[in-house]
C-alpha cells in the first residue's frame, strides 16, 4: 500500500534538528543501559557448566542445556538460544570449547566477551527436532521477561503451545512480576497448561489449571484436557472430563456463531448484487442479464480510481472507496439509462426477448473490459479502515465484511426512502402499476423507465464498488452473482423489496449453515434445489405481490 | 377442411439438404483426391458433424420454445447427460488401454483411488444399455422437473430461471470428483466404438452420416408432433394458456409431454456430440452454453424447426470463423447478435427469407439487394 | 405468467378448499339421506354459502345460487359485485375460502381443476374475447370440439368425420364461414365475441357462463347475440352476466342481482328493478 513510513517526513527536516533527534536517541540509549546494570549486578549465575554442554555436540546434551539455559536466569541465555537457533553456536571438536558468531567476531557464551583467537576448525553444534523444540519452549519462557508487552503475550501464548515443564519456573516468575492484566491472564493460561501435564504438581493447582483451561472453551482447551496424564487421580480426571464437555459445547456455540456471522456477510454481498436486480426485474419487469456486468463496471470505476489516486494524489488512498461511490454511480447509471433507450425499451412486454436481448449487452460488456483491461484480476486495495478485525469471544470479525454488511443495508434503506418518499418513486410507482393511466396523467412515462433503469443499474455499480473488496476484480465478476441475484429476487418475491432483504440474508445464512454439513459446493447445490422446489410451491416468492393486477 | 401436410416446401428441402449432405459430404471425403475443390478434408468432418449436432439440439429447443412457449435456459444438462452417457460407455470401452492398466476402472478412477467401479457405471460396457440411458436419463430429469415446475405452473421467466438454475447445480455437481464423472475433466481419451476406432476417418464418417440422419429423423419427429391436432393444442397452450385450460385441455401433459421427448432429443444430440469431439465435460452444462442454444432458434427463426437447425449452423460457423480469424471480436458479434435479433429479426433468418420473397414476388424489384443465402424459398 | 389462482397462497386457499371438501364429501356421503341428496341434484348448478376474500376482504360473500337444467339466468350488479369471481369460483380459477359448490348434484367444483371442470361440462366465456389469435378461425373451432382431451389421443393429423361436421356446423351457426382460413387475431372484436361463443358451443357444455357478451358490440350484433344465447339456452343452462340493461331485457329471463358479494334480489327484471335497495345501489339514485 502506498502510505508513507512515518520516519521518511523526518528525514527532510533541517541539520539543527537531526542532531537534537540524535542527542535524544542517545541519552534514550544510555539510560536503558543504566537502569539494565542494577540486573546484571543482581546476580550473575556462572552458566559456563550448562554451556559446556554444547560442546558435546550431543543432540540430548544441547536440548539438556537449552532447558537449562532457560531457566537459569542469566542475560547471556537469549543470545545462547538466539545464536543456537541461527547456526552461530559454534564449537570446536578438538577442545570442546563453544562460542558465538556474531558480526563483529568470536565472542565467549558464558560471559558475552569477544575473544582474540579462536580455533580455525569450528563447527556449529547442530540440531534436530527435538532441539528445535526445546529451542521454542526456551525462546519462549526467554522472552517471558521482555521489557515489550506484546512480546510477552507473544512468549506466554508459545508458553502455552509448547506445555514445557521447564518453563514453569520462569512463568511463575513472570506472573509474580507482571503488571498488565492481559499479559496476566495469558501467563496464567500457560502455567495452567504446563500444570496439567505435570503428574506430580500439587493436586489444588492441578484441579485450578484445569478449570481455567476448560473456561476457555475452545479447540486448544480440548486437547488439553484430553492430555492429562493417564496416572492423574481420578477427581481431576472428572473434572477434565467436565471441563472437555464444557468446552466442545462453548465450541458448538462458537461454530454456529461464525457460521450465522459468514452468512450474514454473505447474505450482505446477495444483497448489494441483488438491490439494482430488484428494481430493474422486480419494479420494471425487466429480466436484465447484462445486470452483473453493472456490479462489474462499479468494480473497474473502483480501480482506476484507486489507480488514478495512486499516480496523482497517494494521500487520498483511504478515501478511495467513497470518491469511487458516486462515480460507479453515475457511470454505471449512465450506462443503463444508455441500454434502456437502445435496446430495452423497444422489449417492454416481451421478458424472454428481454432476457436473450440483456444477455448480449452483458457479452459485449464483458469483452469491452477484457479489451480494455486484460482478461486477469486486477488489483483493488483496501483502505486502512477497511482492514484488520478485532474479536468477539472466539468469532473474529473482519472489518470490510462487517463495513460491507452496514453498507448493504445502508443503501437498501436508502432505496426504500428514495421509493416511497420521492416524486421519482411516485412516478415509478405509478408508471409500473399502470402506464397507459400515468402517460394519461402527464407522466413522461419514456424518461422514468429510463430514470428507473439507471438507478438498478447505478445501485449495482455502487456494489461493485463494494465487492471490489472482496472479490476478484475480473471481466468475469458479474457472472458470479447474476443466478443469485435471480434466485434472491425469485425467492424473496419479485416486486417487493423488503423480500429482496429476508431472501438475501435467509439464502446467505442457509448457505453457511448447511456447508459444515454438505461443504461448499453441495451446499450450494442443496440451495439451488430448494430453491426450484420453493418456486413451485410459491411462484411468487417468499412475500408476493397480491391482487390481480400481478395475474396476466 | 385442409389436409394437413407434414413435410411443406420448407421442410421438403430441408430434409433433401441434410440428406444429400449425410451422403455427398462423406462421398466427395473418400472418392475425390485431396486437391478436388470439392473434397472435404479429413479435419472437417468432425467439426461438420459437430453443426449437425447442434442442430438436432437447436430443433429440441425449438420444439419447447418455439411451440410451446416454454424458454428453457437449461436444455445444455440434457444434452450434456446425453453426451455423459455416450461418454460412459466410451470410456468402459478403453478397457485396460488405459495409462493405468485396469480392464474395469476408467483412468481418472484409478486416480482418485477408487476401489471398484460405482453401481451406476454398471451396464455401461453394454451398447444397447448406454443408448437407452443416452434417452432414458434425460427424458428422467425432465419427467421429474417438468412435472413439479408444469403442475405448480411456473412459467414464463420463471421456469427460465428455475431451469437454469438446474443446469447450474448440475454443472457444480459434476465438477466434484466425488460424483464419479471424471470431475473437473470430465470423460476423454476415448479408443473405439463398438469396436471401431473413434478416430479412424471411416468412423468419422459414418458417425457424420448418422448425425445427419438423427438431425432429419429428429426434425420430421417433431414436426409430425407440431402438424398434428396435439401440436395445435400446444400452440394454443403458447399462446392462451388459461384458455386452453378452460376448453378442458390438461395444460401441464400437453407441456411435459414436449418437454420430455425436447429432453430425449438433446441427449441424443450430445450422445453423437461426444465421439465427434472427443470429450464430454461439466462445462457443458454451464448456463452460458444453455443460453447460447436459444440464440442459435432465434436467430434461424423461432418455431419453424428448419429454421432452429438453420440457426444452430449460421451461429456455429460463424464462431468457428471468428475464433479462427478474429478470436477478440467473438464475443461482440455473439452480443450483438443477441441483440439484434431479437430487436430487428423477431422471426428470425426463415423468417426474413420469406417476407422478403412475399415483397419479391408481390413487386418484382430490378435488383435484390439481399442476397438470400438460404435453402429455404 | 399466469398463475391463475389470484390468491397470495394458492395452496393456503386450496388446502382450505381441501378441508372443507373433506367435510363436505363426508356429509354428502355418508351421513346425508337419500331423499336430501336428491332435493341436491335436482339443480344443475348448487352454490351455497360461498365466501372468497382476498386479504380479507370479501369479493364474494355468503353467496348463495342455484341455476336448474336448461336455465337462463342474466346477473347484474355494480362493478366489483363479485360477477367474475364467481364464475372463477365455478371454473375453478379460485377456490373459495368455503361454501359448497356442487355441479349436477354430485360433483363437487371446489375440488377440480379448470380442465376437469371443463370436461364435465361447464364453458366460459371470458369479459374480453379470448381465442387463439395464431390458429385459423376453423382450428379454433376445432380444438373446442368435445373429444377426448388427452395428449396421446391427440397425435391425428386429420380430424374425424365428425369433428369435421361439428366445425361446419358451428361455422355456420356464428357466422363465420367465410372467415373460416383467417388468423383469429385478425377478426373484428364482435367477430372475436362470435368465435369465442361457437368455441363454448363446440364443447357442448351442460352449463354455459358468459361474461359480459355485448360489451363492444354494435346494438345490431347485441341483439342478435341476445337471440343466439336464448336459442342455445334451449338446451343448456346459460348464465349471463351483462351490463347492458337492454340486452338484458331482451333475454327476458329471470334476474339475479349481486351486491357485495352477495344475492341482493331476485327474480324478472321489471320486479327487480322496482325493488328498494336494488335502485340504492346499482340503478343509481
Ligand atoms: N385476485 C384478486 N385479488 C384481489 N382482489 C380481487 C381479486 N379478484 C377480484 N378481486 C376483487 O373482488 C371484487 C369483485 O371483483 P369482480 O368479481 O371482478 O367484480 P365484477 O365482475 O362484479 O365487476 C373487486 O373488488 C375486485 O377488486
Ligand atoms: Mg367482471
Amino acid at each position: 500500500m502506498m502510505r508513507l513510513p512515518p520516519s521518511v517526513p523526518q528525514a527532510k527536516t533541517s541539520p539543527s534538528t537531526l542532531r537534537t533527534l540524535l542527542l535524544s536517541l542517545l541519552a534514550v540509549l544510555l539510560a536503558g543501559l543504566v537502569a539494565s546494570i542494577p540486573a546484571r549486578a543482581q546476580s550473575q549465575p556462572d552458566i559456563s557448566g550448562i554451556i559446556a554442554k554444547f560442546g558435546n555436540d550431543s543432540y540430548s546434551d544441547t536440548s539438556d542445556a537449552i532447558a537449562a539455559l532457560a531457566t537459569s536466569g542469566s542475560p547471556q541465555a537469549a543470545a545462547v538460544v538466539e545464536a543456537l537457533a541461527a547456526g552461530n553456536l559454534l564449537y570446536d571438536p578438538a577442545s570442546k570449547a563453544v562460542f558465538i558468531r556474531t558480526p563483529s567476531g568470536m565472542v565467549d557464551p558464558a560471559s558475552g566477551a569477544i575473544v582474540g583467537s579462536a580455533p580455525a576448525t569450528l563447527s556449529p553444534v547442530r540440531a534436530n527436532n527435538r532441539v528445535r523444540r526445546a529451542l521454542d519452549a526456551a525462546a519462549g519462557a526467554l522472552t517471558l521477561l521482555n521489557a515489550d508487552p506484546a512480546k510477552r503475550l507473544d512468549a506466554a501464548a508459545a508458553v502455552f503451545k509448547s506445555r514445557d515443564a521447564a518453563a514453569l519456573p520462569t512463568v511463575e516468575a513472570a506472573i509474580a512480576k507482571e503488571t498488565v492484566p492481559a499479559v496476566k491472564a495469558a501467563l496464567a493460561q500457560a502455567r495452567a497448561a504446563i500444570l496439567i501435564g505435570k503428574a506430580d504438581a500439587p493436586e489444588p493447582d492441578r484441579r485450578a489449571a484445569i478449570q481455567l483451561i476448560a473456561a476457555r472453551g475452545d479447540q486448544d482447551s480440548i486437547s488439553l484436557l484430553r492430555s492429562l496424564p493417564a496416572n492423574s487421580s481420578p477427581a481431576l480426571k472428572a473434572a477434565a472430563e467436565a471441563g472437555i464437555t464444557k468446552a466442545e459445547e462453548s465450541l458448538k456455540f462458537w461454530a454456529v456463531v461464525q457460521n450465522v456471522w459468514y452468512g450474514l456477510s454473505l447474505g450482505s454481498v446477495l444483497l448489494l448484487a441483488a438491490i439494482g436486480l430488484a428494481i430493474t426485474f422486480g419494479v420494471m419487469g425487466v429480466i436484465n442479464m447484462a445486470h452483473g456486468e453493472m456490479v462489474m463496471l462499479g468494480a473497474y470505476t473502483t480501480f482506476v480510481v484507486q489507480e488514478l489516486i495512486r499516480q496523482k494524489a497517494p494521500y487520498l488512498f483511504d478515501w478511495s472507496l467513497t470518491i469511487a461511490l458516486p462515480l460507479a454511480f453515475l457511470f454505471t447509471a449512465l450506462v443503463g439509462i444508455l441500454i434502456e433507450r437502445t435496446v430495452i425499451r423497444f422489449l417492454y412486454g416481451r421478458p424472454l426477448e428481454t432476457l436473450l436481448a440483456t444477455w448480449g449487452v452483458s457479452l459485449i460488456l464483458q469483452q469491452a473490459v477484457r479489451s480494455v483491461f486484460g482478461p486477469t484480476n486486477q488489483e483493488v486495495g483496501a483502505p486502512s479502515w477497511m482492514s484488520g478485525a478485532f474479536q468477539i469471544g472466539q468469532l473474529s470479525i473482519t472489518y470490510n465484511r462487517l463495513w460491507i454488511i452496514c453498507f448493504a443495508l445502508i443503501v437498501f434503506f436508502t432505496l426504500l426512502l428514495v421509493l416511497r418518499r420521492t416524486p421519482l418513486g411516485l412516478y415509478v410507482r405509478a408508471v409500473t402499476q399502470n402506464r397507459r393511466m400515468a402517460a394519461a396523467m402527464g407522466i413522461r412515462t419514456g424518461r422514468i423507465d429510463a430514470l428507473t433503469f439507471g438507478l438498478g443499474s447505478g445501485i449495482a455499480g455502487i456494489a461493485g464498488v463494494a465487492l471490489s473488496q472482496i472479490d476478484n476484480v475480473s471481466p468475469n465478476l458479474g457472472q458470479g452473482y447474476i443466478i443469485d441475484s435471480f434466485m434472491v429476487v425469485v425467492f424473496g418475491g419479485v416486486g417487493n423489496l423488503w423480500g429482496t432483504l429476508v431472501g438475501a440474508f435467509t439464502l446467505g445464512v442457509a448457505n453457511k449453515l448447511l456447508e459444515p454439513f454438505a461443504g461448499a459446493v453441495l451446499g450450494k447445490i442443496l440451495l439451488l434445489v430448494f430453491i426450484i422446489l420453493f418456486i413451485q410451491k410459491r411462484p411468487r416468492g417468499l412475500f408476493a405481490l397480491k391482487g390481480r393486477a400481478v395475474e396476466s | 377442411m385442409n389436409r394437413t401436410r407434414i413435410i411443406d416446401r420448407t421442410g421438403g428441402i430441408f430434409l433433401i439438404v441434410v440428406l444429400a449432405a449425410g451422403v455427398l459430404i462423406p462421398a466427395s471425403n473418400l472418392l475425390l483426391p485431396a486437391g478436388n475443390p470439392l473434397h472435404v478434408p479429413d479435419y472437417m468432418i468432425p467439426l461438420l458433424g459437430k453443426y449437425l449436432c447442434y442442430a438436432l439440439l437447436a430443433v429440441a429447443v425449438d420444439l419447447v420454445w418455439g411451440y410451446c412457449g416454454v424458454l428453457s435456459l437449461g436444455h445444455g444438462a440434457f444434452f450434456a447427460l446425453g453426451g455423459y452417457a455416450m461418454g460412459m460407455y466410451l470410456m468402459r470401452q478403453i478397457g485396460s488401454r488405459g495409462v493405468y492398466g485396469n480392464p474395469v476402472l476408467p483412468d481418472f478412477m484409478v486416480f482418485l483411488n477408487y476401489k471398484e467401479l460405482p453401481w451406476f457405471w454398471e451396464g455401461f460396457n453394454i451398447f444397447p444399455f448406454a443408448m437407452l440411458m443416452v434417452l432414458v436419463v434425460p427424458g428422467t430429469l425432465a419427467f421429474v422437473f417438468g412435472w413439479f415446475a408444469f403442475r405448480s405452473r411456473v412459467t414464463g421467466v420463471y421456469l427460465s430461471i428455475i431451469t437454469q438454475a438446474m443446469t447450474f447445480a448440475l454443472m457444480l455437481a459434476f465438477f466434484r470428483n466425488d460424483m464419479g464423472f471424471g470431475g473437473n475433466n470430465g470423460l476423454t481419451d476415448f479408443k473405439d466404438i463398438l469396436g471401431f476406432p473413434i478416430s479412424a476417418p471411416s468412423t468419422r464418417l459414418t458417425l457424420f452420416f448418422l448425425s445427419a440422419v438423427a438431425l432429419a429423423a429428429g426434425y420430421l419427429l417433431c414436426r409430425a408432433l407440431v402438424t398434428s391436432k396435439y401440436g395445435k393444442v400446444l400452440v394454443a397452450v403458447r399462446d392462451a394458456e388459461s384458455r386452453t385450460r378452460f376448453l378442458g385441455y390438461r395444460v401441464e401433459n400437453y407441456k411435459l409431454v414436449a418437454w420430455v421427448l425436447s429432453a430425449m432429443l438433446a441427449g441424443v444430440a450430445g450422445a453423437l456430440y461426444v465421439p465427434q469431439v472427443g470429450i464430454i465435460n461439466p462445462s457443458e452444462f454451464a448456463p452460458a452454453q444453455s443460453i447460447e442454444m436459444v440464440i442459435w432458434v432465434a436467430v434461424g427463426g423461432r418455431g419453424t424447426l428448419v429454421g432452429a437447425a438453420l440457426g444452430a449452423l449460421i451461429v456455429n460457423a460463424g464462431k468457428t470463423w471468428f475464433t479462427g480469424v478474429l478470436p477478440e471480436a467473438w464475443l461482440f458479434a455473439l452480443g450483438a447478435l443477441f441483440v439484434l435479433v431479437t430487436l430487428f429479426l423477431p422471426k428470425g433468418v426463415l423468417g426474413l427469407a420469406a417476407s422478403l420473397s412475399e415483397k419479391w414476388k408481390a413487386r418484382r424489384p430490378s435488383s435484390d439487394p439481399t442476397p438470400s443465402a438460404t435453402p429455404a424459398e | 405468467m399466469s398463475m391463475l389462482t389470484p390468491s397470495a397462497d394458492p395452496y393456503a386457499v386450496k388446502s382450505q378448499g381441501a378441508l372443507s371438501l373433506e367435510a363436505e364429501l363426508g356429509f354428502l356421503k355418508e351421513e346425508q339421506p337419500a331423499p336430501d341428496r336428491m332435493a341436491l341434484t335436482s339443480a344443475l348448478l348448487y352454490l351455497d354459502n360461498i365466501t372468497v376474500s382476498f386479504d380479507g376482504f370479501r369479493a364474494l360473500n355468503a353467496l348463495s345460487l342455484v341455476i336448474g337444467e336448461a336455465e337462463m339466468r342474466a346477473i347484474i350488479g355494480p362493478n366489483g359485485a363479485g360477477k367474475t369471481t364467481m364464475m372463477d369460483v365455478i371454473t375453478g380459477k379460485t377456490r373459495p375460502n368455503q361454501g359448497v359448490a356442487l355441479f349436477a348434484g354430485t360433483n363437487d367444483l371446489t375440488s377440480l381443476d379448470e380442465a376437469a371442470i371443463a370436461q364435465l361440462g361447464i364453458g366460459r366465456k371470458f369479459q374480453t374475447p379470448t381465442v387463439f389469435d395464431m390458429h385459423s378461425v376453423e382450428d379454433n373451432i376445432l380444438l373446442a370440439v368435445k373429444a377426448d382431451r388427452r395428449p396421446f389421443s391427440n397425435m391425428e393429423w386429420n380430424p374425424s368425420r365428425h369433428e369435421r361436421e361439428r366445425v361446419e356446423e358451428l361455422l355456420e351457426r356464428v357466422r363465420l364461414k367465410d372467415s373460416r382460413h383467417r388468423r383469429a387475431g385478425d377478426l373484428s372484436h364482435g367477430q372475436k365475441q362470435w368465435l369465442e361463443i361457437g368455441m363454448l358451443l363446440a364443447q357442448e357444455p351442460r352449463l354455459l357462463l358468459v361474461d359480459e357478451p355485448a360489451a363492444g358490440m354494435t346494438d345490431q350484433e347485441t341483439a342478435d347475440t341476445a337471440v343466439l344465447l336464448k336459442e342455445i339456452a334451449k338446451t343448456r343452462s346459460v348464465v349471463v352476466v351483462e351490463h347492458d340493461m337492454q340486452f338484458v331485457r331482451d333475454l327476458d329471463v329471470k334476474v339475479t342481482v349481486l351486491h357485495e358479494g352477495s344475492v341482493l334480489a331476485e327474480g324478472p327484471l321489471d320486479q327487480v328493478s322496482a325493488d328498494e335497495r336494488v335502485i340504492e345501489v346499482y340503478l343509481g339514485r
